[in-house]
């Protein structure tokens, strides 16, 4: 076949995706950073260049640096926890011994669940803070006087409601590959394990399983990571109601969302600029854990 | 199975008791919020179903038909698209694919908190803003989808394709009639991600639909819940019914959710 023919039957199939992302994804980067130097407020085509101003504007708005903050927070909480709990589901439901698929089915379920819907019952039914919500009911069995969850800024006892809510979408998730990764730890290294005289229990899970899931490990932090800079639908959902959203526990997804389309600002200029310092701090971010990772493993 | 040498050991039978107490309870928080849906929900009768939908704050029903008619055509679009992408880049020996791949690959590096402002840029300037294509036509363009179908492909059997060939037919006509049906599983498992995940979207639906007759499921629940006195048995009505195609889905499907999980070769 000649090169010329090649070249004709890639494009043939790989040239509608192509285009697609080009239109969708390389434009609208290259476009945002054409607005971020430019007086944008209610339009995409402007006219008026302000050089860095947007990105002055942006890196002196206390809202955007708490946003970071706030990802920042979010992400010490969740990450470690969505770790340490996903591998320990995992190795129960691999070890259980009958019910197995059930188990499996019930940690996933919640991954088939929106983030509008585990809002809701979060917000009006596990945290909510009249007396019988399910959480102050507890809290009542234990003598605790009831809280007003998400209004609860000191202390910050919101991120409870808004840390829970992602555990409970996304653990099922992760389980699910760790147990892929535990199903291809071949049996004879733990018998060798074994015969070698390490107990069964913790010796055998630090020499024989930890080290058969690094790639499992790495994957599950990278991908926490990225899923975590994307965090908006519970924090919109929770926190935000009829008077608008509250000062505290903006990510910087909210904070995009209100600086570039909200009802107050509808600042396409400093939203884009916004945007692009996000770009910068994730790549870096990305850059920085992607080399700590490969220390480790 | 593998730890199997320990379990009838007195500390083995006690450890997995232990174990076993624990998945219960595990469990048992899991399924709490399901519970709470189904008893403030469902139980709270047809009527309140009935009032969901006929309630004129909230166009709900349409708002239902919007979301099937987005999921079901972003599912087809992303299996088509992606799925020739995918056959192209591992199967036809081009000069440039090496490069064609990296600015896709490259493009799963960019998170939707960097890409969402300029997309609706791009998206209302072509004028589809509350419109159809810009809730589905942005979404087709999966890059995370493309790798997927190309390690697919990578792995299909050569013999099979060189058995279409002999038979005299074109490299269309392969994929057509020798790959697609020869990798059904696969496909659904990649649609029913797809499904679930372009079902239960919510940031790109809110932003684009700006309108409450193209509002999807998702956005209609958002409103009903950021409204001022949300009702809550209405709520709680409105978000069972939304769940029930998800869960159908689930519950029918799951063995290829699962596969379309671990074969994805993120863990490799």
């Amino acid at each position: 076949m000649s090169g010329r023919r090649a070249a004709l039957a890639f494009w043939l199939f790989v040239g509608p995706f192509a285009a697609g992302l080009l239109l969708f994804t390389y434009v609208p980067i290259g476009w945002s950073a054409y607005l971020s130097f430019f007086d944008a407020r209610n339009t995409v085509t402007p006219t008026d260049f302000v050089g860095f101003d947007n990105y002055a504007g942006v890196l002196t708005d206390r809202a955007f640096l708490d946003s970071i903050g706030t990802f920042t927070v979010f992400a010490a909480f969740v990450i470690p926890a969505t770790v340490v709990a996903a591998l320990a589901l995992a190795l129960l439901v691999d070890r259980v011994p009958v019910a197995r698929a059930f188990f499996r089915s019930v940690f996933f379920l919640p991954f088939a669940c929106s983030y509008v819907v585990a809002a809701l019952v979060w917000k009006m039914a596990l945290f909510s803070g009249v007396d019988s919500g399910v959480a102050n009911t507890v809290l009542g069995w234990f003598g605790g006087e009831p809280q007003a969850w998400t209004g609860t800024v000191d202390p910050p006892l919101y991120w409870v409601v808004l840390v829970t809510t992602r555990l409970w979408l996304q653990l099922g998730f992760y389980m699910i590959l760790f147990i892929a990764a535990l199903q291809r730890i071949p049996a004879h290294l733990y018998e060798a394990a074994w015969t070698d005289g390490a107990s069964p229990g913790w010796q055998t899970f630090r020499h024989v399983t930890l080290p058969g899931l690094r790639g499992a490990l790495v994957a599950v932090l990278t991908l926490n990571l990225i899923n975590a800079y994307q965090a908006f639908d519970e924090f919109y959902n929770i926190l935000g109601d009829s008077r608008g959203y509250p000062p505290f526990a903006r990510p910087p997804l909210v904070y995009l969302y209100y600086t570039s389309l909200g009802s107050g600002g509808q600042d396409l200029g400093r939203g884009s600029a916004g945007a692009v310092v996000l770009a910068l701090v994730i790549a870096l971010v990305t850059l920085l854990s992607g080399r700590v990772l490969r220390r480790v493993g | 199975m593998r730890p199997v040498g320990y379990r009838h050991t007195p500390a083995g039978r006690v450890g997995a008791v232990a174990r076993w107490v624990a998945l219960v309870v595990a469990a048992a928080l899991f399924l709490l919020p399901f519970a709470v849906l189904v008893r403030d929900g469902v139980a709270t009768g047809w009527s309140t179903v009935a009032e969901v939908f006929s309630g004129d704050e909230v166009p709900f029903a349409r708002s239902l038909l919007n979301s099937t008619v987005v999921a079901v055509l972003q599912t087809a679009g992303q299996l088509l698209v992606c799925s020739l992408a995918g056959y192209g880049l591992a199967r036809v020996p081009y000069r440039h694919a090496p490069v064609v791949l990296y600015a896709i690959v490259a493009t799963l590096m960019v998170p939707t908190a960097v890409t969402f402002v300029p997309s609706f840029v791009v998206v209302s300037s072509l004028g589809w803003l509350s419109d159809l294509r810009g809730l589905v036509v942005p979404g087709l363009f999966s890059a995370l989808n493309v790798f997927l179908f190309r390690q697919y492909f990578l792995d299909f059997p050569v013999a099979l394709e060189e058995a279409g060939r002999l038979d005299g037919l074109s490299r269309w006509g392969v994929f057509r009639r020798v790959v697609v049906p020869n990798s059904t599983a696969f496909f659904a498992a990649i649609a029913v991600i797809d499904f679930i995940g372009s079902w239960n979207q919510f940031l790109w639906p809110l932003v684009i639909a700006q309108d409450s007759t193209s509002w999807t499921v998702q956005v209609a629940m958002s409103s009903l819940l950021t409204a001022q006195n949300p009702k809550i048995t209405l709520l709680f009505a409105a978000a069972a019914v939304s769940i029930l195609p998800i869960v159908l889905v689930f519950v029918l499907l799951q063995r290829y959710l699962v596969r379309g999980v671990t074969e994805t070769g993120l863990t490799g």
